[in-house]
């Protein structure tokens, strides 16, 4: 019977391996912004399985918010991502050390 | 729905999806990362039409799918970056990424099949009754209950546009563009200059 538990450590898993990406890409902007979107699309997954466990819609207008909010930084990130690119020609985030004191 | 079917559709769409966030931590093209992506959001719509939250699914499908993957590839296809350089190789800090999520889905997954089943029991989801609507239920509880967040979201929409905007705009050199304010105020005598003369004599 798939219930709360299957969802739960399929979110875990997805949590994991999208911490494990940013990790492990740390010269590319972009998909450390993607794995952001997989770490959110995670958390996602845990509010629908609590709102359906529970038998409480709450936890799914959460996950509305959630993909607002997300949305909105997708946007703004890629905006950072385009002006960046303009001025070093490169999204490589080690290279981005100007602030080193 | 038989259960065998229920069960089997699950680990079919889990199984794909994990598969699709391996193919976006660990392709070395930006384009395919995001191909896996948006192969990523559809199981979860899928699965999130499994446990019968069928609003959602369709806004991430529509939304997430529609609108912000194709933000990324557009960005993606602006950029133009090189995919060699970026991807040369691993980071120093790899193994100890691997390690440490390796550490944790361990501690996870154990903790979560552990205490679980104990806890939540192992039912599955109480079905919704026949004449139960999702997209109804959550619009009766979004516009009443969470009214203020739901105008604060619109608010940090409209800020995120604003700020997109005003961080990709820019001024370039040699630009013809038209200054509205300076076309109004100009006034005759700007522009028009009148020349004494005298008449032209006839040769």
């Amino acid at each position: 019977m798939i219930g709360l538990q299957h969802y739960l450590v399929v979110s875990a898993m997805l949590f994991v391996l999208s911490i494990a990406g940013i990790m492990l890409n740390r010269r590319n902007l972009i998909l450390m912004l993607m794995c952001i979107e997989l770490m959110l699309l995670a958390v996602n997954f845990n509010f629908v399985a609590f709102s359906r466990h529970l038998g409480d819609d709450t936890g799914q207008v959460f996950v509305f918010f959630i993909l607002t909010v997300a949305a909105a930084e997708a946007a703004i990130g890629l905006a950072i991502l385009v002006t960046l690119f303009r001025n070093r020609r490169t999204i490589d985030v080690r290279e981005m050390n100007e602030m080193k004191g | 729905m038989g259960m065998l079917l229920h069960t089997v559709l699950f680990y079919t769409f889990a199984t794909i999806l994990i598969g699709a966030a391996l193919g976006v931590v660990f392709s070395r093209n930006p384009v395919h990362a995001i191909m896996f992506l948006v192969l990523a959001f559809f199981q979860s719509a899928m699965l999130w039409m499994l446990a019968e939250a069928e609003f959602l699914a369709i806004v991430l499908v529509l939304v997430y799918v529609g609108a912000v993957m194709v933000l990324f590839l557009f960005v993606v296809m602006m950029l133009d970056i090189n995919v060699e350089a970026v991807r040369k190789g691993l980071d120093r800090y790899a193994p100890l990424g691997i390690a440490v999520a390796l550490l944790m889905a361990f501690e996870l997954v154990q903790l979560i099949w552990l205490r679980g089943s104990a806890e939540f029991g192992s039912g599955g989801f109480v079905p919704y009754p026949e004449d139960y609507n999702n997209t109804k239920a959550l619009g009766s509880v979004l516009y009443t209950e969470h009214v203020y967040a739901f105008e604060i979201a619109a608010v940090i929409l409209l800020l995120a546009i604003v700020a997109a905007i005003t961080l990709t705009m820019r001024k370039r050199p040699g630009l013809k563009v038209q200054n509205i304010a300076q076309q109004v105020a100009v006034r005759a005598k700007d522009r028009l200059r009148i020349v004494k003369m005298d008449a032209e004599k006839k040769p």
